[in-house]
């Protein structure tokens, strides 16, 4: 495992816990987060089938209060934020000019006037600062004075009602509500990156160990950066960065719906998406899956065997270690992107043959 | 660290276990630890020459792909099928179910110029 020197490296506020619990720490984004702690698969399957605890602090998170806030976020994402009720979340994306994606994020309504974005952590300080640029001194960035903890899988919800004391399987998805333990504030949500079901919870940093213990001891195993791109491959959940960036748009990435522009309200980017959605994608984000057990990773050709030509990159791949098959997503003309179109993946000196396949490729049993 | 004593060991922490004219070769435990969760590995057919120092093979984890180094020269005689269903089983079992291939030597003597246990662990202090 190959580690990218230089600079100084932010620390989680509960490094010393993910030390203590083992963790494998990796650079990433500029900071040490733990890849793993027991080890991928074992981490993978305790979400898949129990609960895992993720540290997800290096995730920038902007406040934005006041009258005016739902204004403010509404000029810079691609979501109609503002017909959001109080109480729930909505993923959305920031769109330049072009219509390309400059960041995915998820907006949290906690109150009227009181809202949270989460932003990814590569990105988290030009995506402060188009925030703060419409909103000014209602943006504070919180990322540093709070903790952002990921419970997830089957019994995340009942381990967090234990731990929070209420009934957080009740609430439905994408909703939060902010609720008091230990004299602070604790935002809980049904969201998350795993394709499981669990909740979210942004919490004040000094306290937030507190949580975290309390979720271990309840069952939780913790989980590292490793299981959870493993997780949210097989959920199909795109990575900025890899599956969607600046010269990709929410249309060929299957994101449409992230964009609203039946409200008729400015907001960067709006042009360029109007333009685009105009017409059918002349490439879409596809997913692809192996028939024998190989591994697909990002920057693998794709070839249509008929011509024998390659017709596109794997953005990101891996085994799927639930689905037990190659998987991996690459932007493919759209006429070769339909169900069940055979391709192959080069690996190496082979040609895998690949078939496109219906996202996600894992679906959680109900 | 477990380096168990009748194997050889090369830099680039396989192993290699001789009984007579033939060894068996695999990862050590060290190995394991750094790779991580192996989820493919991919092995040379019997009769296939394998020379010392050249790769041999490919192993990968969940995180990244790595070339298996043959720890001496010779000819293929049987491989371990059972890990492309099992890869994981290189993870539970180095020195054991988790074995590579095994090999007819071309020149035992090849395995003097190889790390004892004892010499291997030391190596493994300096990592």
């Amino acid at each position: 495992m190959e580690t990218s020197g230089g600079g100084e490296l932010r620390r989680l506020a509960l490094h010393d816990r993910h030390h203590a619990l083992g963790a494998r720490l990796m650079p990433f984004a500029g900071w040490e987060m733990p890849l793993q702690y027991a080890g991928i698969l074992a981490e993978h399957e305790a979400v898949r089938t129990g609960v895992g605890v993720f540290d997800v602090s290096h995730l920038g998170r902007c406040r934005i209060t006041g009258p005016g806030a739902g204004r403010y976020l509404r000029a810079v994402t691609t979501y109609n934020v503002e017909q959001m009720s109080p109480g729930t979340a909505h993923y959305s994306l920031y769109c330049n000019a072009s219509g390309g994606i400059d960041d995915d994020v998820f907006v949290y309504r906690m109150a009227s006037e009181r809202w949270l974005v989460v932003h990814n952590a590569a990105n988290a300080l030009s995506d402060f600062q188009r925030v703060a640029a419409v909103a000014g001194a209602a943006a504070t960035d919180v990322t540093a004075a709070t903790v952002m903890l990921a419970v997830q899988g089957p019994l995340a919800t009942g381990v967090l009602a234990t731990v929070l004391g209420f009934d957080v399987g009740a609430m439905p998805q994408h909703a939060c509500r902010e609720i008091e333990r230990d004299g602070r504030a604790v935002l809980v949500a049904r969201t998350g990156y795993t394709g499981e079901d669990g909740a979210e919870c942004i919490l004040d940093s000094e306290e937030a160990w507190r949580l975290w213990d309390a979720v271990i001891a309840a069952g939780a195993r913790p989980v590292g950066l490793g299981a959870r791109d493993t997780l949210r491959l097989e959920a199909a959940l795109p990575l900025h960065g890899h599956d969607i960036d600046a010269s990709t748009n929410p249309y060929e990435a299957g994101l449409g719906w992230a964009v609203s522009l039946g409200d008729g309200v400015p907001f960067e980017g709006r042009d360029a998406l109007l333009r685009l959605k105009a017409g059918p994608p002349a490439r879409r984000l596809t997913h692809l899956a192996t028939f024998e057990r190989a591994v697909p990773r990002a920057g693998y050709t794709v070839i249509d065997p008929g011509s024998g030509t390659a017709v596109g990159t794997l953005t990101s791949g891996a085994f799927g270690p639930t689905v037990r098959r190659g998987i991996g997503m690459a932007y493919l003309p759209s006429g070769l992107s339909a169900l069940g179109v055979r391709l192959e993946v080069q690996i190496r000196e082979r040609a895998i043959p690949v078939e496109v396949v219906p996202r996600p490729f894992y679906h959680r049993s109900k | 660290m477990d380096c168990p004593d009748d194997l050889r060991y090369t830099p680039d922490h396989e192993w290699i276990r001789r009984e007579g004219d033939e060894a068996t070769v695999g990862i050590t435990e060290f190995a394991c630890q750094e790779l991580g969760d192996v989820v493919f590995v991919e092995l040379p057919s019997p009769g296939a020459t394998v020379s010392r120092g050249v790769p041999f093979g490919i192993i990968e984890s969940v995180k990244a792909v790595y070339d298996l180094f043959a720890p001496a020269s010779g000819r293929v005689v049987t491989r371990n099928d059972s890990l492309f269903d099992a890869p994981e089983a290189v993870n539970q079992s180095p020195y054991g179910d988790g074995w590579m291939i095994r090999m007819r030597l071309s020149d035992p003597a090849e395995l003097d110029g190889l790390m004892d246990a004892a010499a291997y662990r030391v190596a493994l202090a300096g990592e």
